[in-house]
């Protein structure tokens, strides 16, 4: 069985409240909590870029499960907002851990990708031995694009998520996942080269209501557990309410969904990560925690994996 | 009931407005829903209808105005 051995996570210093932001889009502070559970999130220096971060958030992940990245067998990088189409930056990030020589793959998925990395990580462990998944994004170059747009630029943040996983024990063995694509909404939530982030809100809402619950039922009911016996479900940060909603349609109490997204705002595909991290740190899983993580995002592209 | 007094019911439930929207008017722009309370409505719709609506047709534009939810819904009645 593969597990997980530990997390990591990397914010920049820079803290961007709703106040400052609602200034610059003729909107009041409270109305952006109000619509999205978010009261802060952190920008990138321009001196940081998404490899950058992931190497912060992946050296913390290996100093945590007590290794060194030449223990790394292969690396897995999500990153919607990566600077260039080609190289991504997986490569970059497994030469700044000085572990050239392994593979070191892209994942340009956005939200979803540090779940899917997680998902395909546990199959190619037993191949590849420790698998380092990073999920990095520096959206707030989109975020802060003219003309910025009010249902779109207070919503993100910048920040960087890993986690390790190995073949051998560690605090949580992965039981199974479940992951989902469907194209025929792409051009819902989309970001093109050189062009303002595309979001159909309404349709990424309706969409992720239905999927998010859904997906999480069918790895839990394949797998002959129930909602109930979670301990904590590790979600991707996309909206104080949606998250909500996700708890109240497989009947939880919204507390059972860990969230930070008040003070780190959306880092699509790093923010289940940062979460996990944190929630790693403090409380932590103790024996028998059974633990879900799920995200939803662009492509659509969702899932669930389940870990105890 | 008819099923426009059915759907305006669902409507007015799900925005808690007691007044009726017009028949074409968008329910988004007029302030009836929003992103959050689409879904609400959509469970309600498919409750009410005895429908399971596939993910495939979930999109907004079809659930836009009055007129716009009963010819679907009556499409797949």
């Amino acid at each position: 069985m593969a597990a997980i051995k530990a997390f990591g996570a990397y914010l920049p210093s820079r803290v961007v409240t709703n106040s400052e932001l609602a200034a610059r889009l003729d909107c009041e502070s409270g109305w952006i909590l109000d619509v999205s559970g978010i009261e802060e999130r952190r920008y990138a220096d321009p001196s940081e870029s998404v490899a950058s971060m992931g190497v912060a958030a992946a050296q913390q992940c290996l100093d945590h499960a007590g290794i060194t990245a030449a223990d790394v067998g292969m690396i897995l990088v999500s990153s919607g907002s990566s600077e260039r189409r080609f190289p991504g930056p997986a490569s970059a990030i497994a030469h700044a851990l000085n572990i050239d020589g392994v593979p070191a793959i892209d994942l340009p998925i956005a939200s979803a990708g540090g779940l899917f990395g997680m998902a395909i990580a546990a199959t190619l462990c037993a191949v590849h031995g420790n698998v380092l998944v990073i999920a990095s994004e520096k959206m707030s170059p989109v975020a802060m694009r003219e003309p910025m747009e009010r249902g779109v630029a207070p919503l993100f943040g910048d920040g960087a998520g890993a986690c390790l996983i190995g073949s051998e024990t560690g605090p949580a063995g992965i039981i199974d996942s479940v992951l989902h694509s469907d194209g025929a909404f792409a051009e819902d939530l989309r970001l093109d080269f050189d062009a303002p982030l595309a979001m159909n809100g309404r349709s990424v809402i309706l969409q992720a209501s239905r999927k998010l619950p859904s997906a999480i039922g069918e790895l839990l009911e394949k797998n002959g557990r129930t909602a109930q016996s979670v301990r904590v479900f590790l979600v991707h940060q996309a909206n104080q309410n949606l998250m909500d909603r996700v708890a109240k349609a497989l009947d939880v109490e919204a507390g059972r969904f860990y969230s930070n997204i008040r003070r780190t705002g959306n880092t699509s595909s790093a923010s289940m990560l940062i979460a996990a991290a944190e929630w790693w740190s403090d409380p932590g899983p103790a024996a028998g925690d059974l633990i879900c993580f799920a995200a939803f995002g662009a492509g659509f592209h969702w899932g669930a994996l389940l870990a105890s | 009931m008819d099923n426009r007094e059915r759907i305006l019911a669902i409507v007015r439930k799900v925005s808690d407005k007691t007044i009726a929207p017009d028949p074409d008017q968008s329910l988004f722009d007029s302030g009836f829903l929003d992103s959050f309370a689409l879904p609400d409505m959509v469970g309600e719709l498919e409750r009410e209808f005895g429908i399971k609506i596939p993910d495939s047709d979930l999109h907004p534009r079809k659930f836009e105005s009055i007129a716009r939810i009963q010819t679907y819904l009556e499409s797949r009645m």
